[in-house]
């Protein structure tokens, strides 16, 4: 996967893309929550 | 050199603009401590991720990663899922909204508020004042091996520049000035890894091309032999974790991703950061750029770490630590990437030193002066000058330690070590009382204070007797005990290569349950009502 064999070092670095994703998703999704 | 003084001077005249604008915008000492609790979410997230991310995190964490290949992105994760979308969503909200309702302008002070005790708010703030200088001494040092290699400046003039800079926009900008400038350094450090990044990559053609150029590189019978040492202490290549439970798992998974890891959610100078929003909107917006901003920072500094070798390897014959762990990233970027981008790079680390140091000097000064001068010993007087003096005292020893640590042999890799060190005892001490503090309205007193006192306690024993790497440099136990490590040569040996934080934070853990269980069973309280109710109004 990705020219890496090791199954614990190519799941971490999708891991941290999709950590970022989630971090960006979620951002969007509450742009405009929590300003009272 | 001209372009590249040219722009370093440019750099310099912008700090000391934002400098100057924190100083107008600052009039009383919630704009000092809390940057008045009106920060523009990029300016927070950004100040946050500056702050975090060191000089010592990029050279000596991505050394690392040259030596020890792309397993150490385990932290990146950590530090994106753990240090930016639980801390700010789920630590952030609380801490904003409780700091507010307790008007609690640090970190000892929203324990200390919280849990309605001088006591820990004064112990809070020694042990910031006492461990703090050593990780801002850390931070110096690797600010100075920088203006020391690149302008052939020696050591004591490059120390006292580079202290002076920071400690007059510091002092008079109080945080505001910390954060504006942290957010312009945080803009520089992404422009150069984003630089980084497409560089590595298009040279060794692709992302795919170069993790199979890495992978290949290890079955290279000159590389097993050139790391063969490495190789018997559990190292399997690159792309791969080490062996597991062999003693570089250990300090990989226990020391440098664990300790620093968990280590981010109770750091005193970035807790402080969520009370400087106006309300829950400013975090979820901070968590899009705070996120984005650490995958660049730490996930391509440890990602060209590890590709340097095959680069290195083309070039040379030898893998990238033939160069010393520490030069990997300064010999890469002064040998191997167009010399243009150099100066851009010199820039990124010279703000990422800056960045974190002003944010330690800010955080020390608020605990010598407001936490354990005005608050422990009561004494009263003008908040802001209090704390300025606080802040030019500490500034004051981190440079007499820096300038001390000169005669002895420090490398970046000590000083990332350094980081870690400090890192894992702020979490071992003070996480599960800060959980407790925001989380749980029935947590006794008592509980918060034992929970910290033990987790200073066996962090402190940990690291000064038993853990080998650190005893052993930090000289305590020969000195005592006349053995580098008490329990060398004993049949429990192999304790010694667990980190501390894997030790002091369970035992933190476990003593605060028990107190707490305690209290329960005796059906006592040592914190009233009305003051739990005051503290999580509106959470």
């Amino acid at each position: 996967m990705l020219g890496i064999e090791d199954f614990w070092v190519w799941s971490v670095y999708l891991l941290c893309i999709l950590s970022t994703g989630a971090c960006v998703v979620y951002g969007v999704l509450n742009w405009n929550k929590g300003g009272e | 050199m001209i372009y590249t003084v040219s722009v370093i001077v440019l750099y310099l005249l912008v700090i000391g603009y934002l400098g100057y604008v924190g100083y107008r915008q600052t009039k009383s000492s919630q704009d000092f401590m809390v940057a008045g609790r009106k920060i523009h979410p990029l300016v927070m997230a950004l100040s946050y991720g500056a702050t975090f991310i060191s000089t010592a995190a990029i050279v000596g964490f991505g050394g690392a990663a040259g030596q020890l290949g792309m397993g150490i992105l385990w932290l990146t994760f950590l530090n994106i899922f753990v240090g930016v979308f639980i801390a700010f969503l789920f630590f952030g909200k609380r801490t904003r909204k409780m700091g507010h309702n307790l008007d609690a302008h640090t970190f000892p002070e929203l324990l200390g508020e919280r849990f309605n005790s001088r006591f820990i708010q004064t112990f809070t703030g020694i042990i910031i004042f006492i461990f703090m200088p050593i990780y801002a001494a850390a931070v110096l040092k690797g600010g100075v091996a920088f203006l020391e290699s690149f302008f052939n400046m020696p050591f004591e003039p490059a120390l006292l520049l580079f202290v002076s800079i920071v400690a007059i926009y510091v002092s008079m900008g109080g945080l505001k000035g910390v954060m504006y400038t942290d957010a312009f350094q945080g803009s520089i450090m992404f422009l150069g890894m984003v630089f980084l990044l497409i560089l590595t990559y298009g040279r060794l053609g692709g992302v795919v091309s170069a993790h199979n150029q890495l992978t290949e590189l290890f079955n290279n019978p000159q590389v097993q032999e050139q790391t063969k040492g490495l190789i018997q202490g559990g190292f399997r290549g690159w792309t791969s974790m080490p062996e597991f439970n062999s003693p570089i798992w250990w300090s990989l998974v226990t020391s440098i991703v664990m300790g620093v890891g968990i280590g981010v959610l109770a750091q005193p100078q970035l807790v402080v950061r969520f009370m400087t929003v106006k309300s829950n909107r400013e975090l979820n917006r901070a968590v899009v750029s705070g996120g984005v901003f650490i995958l660049m920072m730490t996930g391509v500094a440890f990602l060209m770490g590890a590709l340097s070798n095959v680069v290195f390897f083309e070039n040379t014959g030898e893998v990238a630590s033939a160069v010393g762990v520490d030069n990997i990233i300064p010999q890469y970027i002064s040998s191997y990437v167009p010399e243009w981008f150099g100066t851009i790079f010199l820039l990124s680390l010279l703000a990422a030193g800056m960045s974190t140091l002003s944010s330690l000097f800010h955080t020390m000064g608020t605990a010598i002066g407001r936490d354990v001068y005005q608050k422990g010993l009561g004494k009263k007087g003008n908040s802001l000058l209090i704390t300025r003096i606080g802040l030019m005292i500490v500034i004051v020893i981190s440079t007499i330690l820096t300038w001390l640590s000169n005669d002895l042999d420090i490398s970046m890799a000590i000083i990332a070590r350094g980081t870690s060190l400090f890192m894992g005892l702020a979490a071992a001490t003070f996480l599960p009382a800060y959980i407790g503090a925001i989380y749980f309205k029935t947590m006794p007193k008592a509980a918060a204070i034992w929970g910290i006192v033990s987790g200073f306690a066996s962090s402190f024993i940990w690291i000064f007797f038993i853990n080998r790497t650190n005893a052993t440099s930090l000289q305590l136990s020969r000195l005592i005990f006349g053995k580098p490590f008490l329990v060398e040569g004993t049949s429990i040996e192999f304790v010694s290569q667990y980190d501390a934080v894997i030790i002091a934070l369970p035992v933190s853990i476990i003593v605060t349950g028990a107190v707490w269980l305690i209290y329960k069973l005796m059906n006592q309280k040592d914190i009233e009502d009305i003051h739990v109710n005051k503290c999580f109004k509106g959470i």
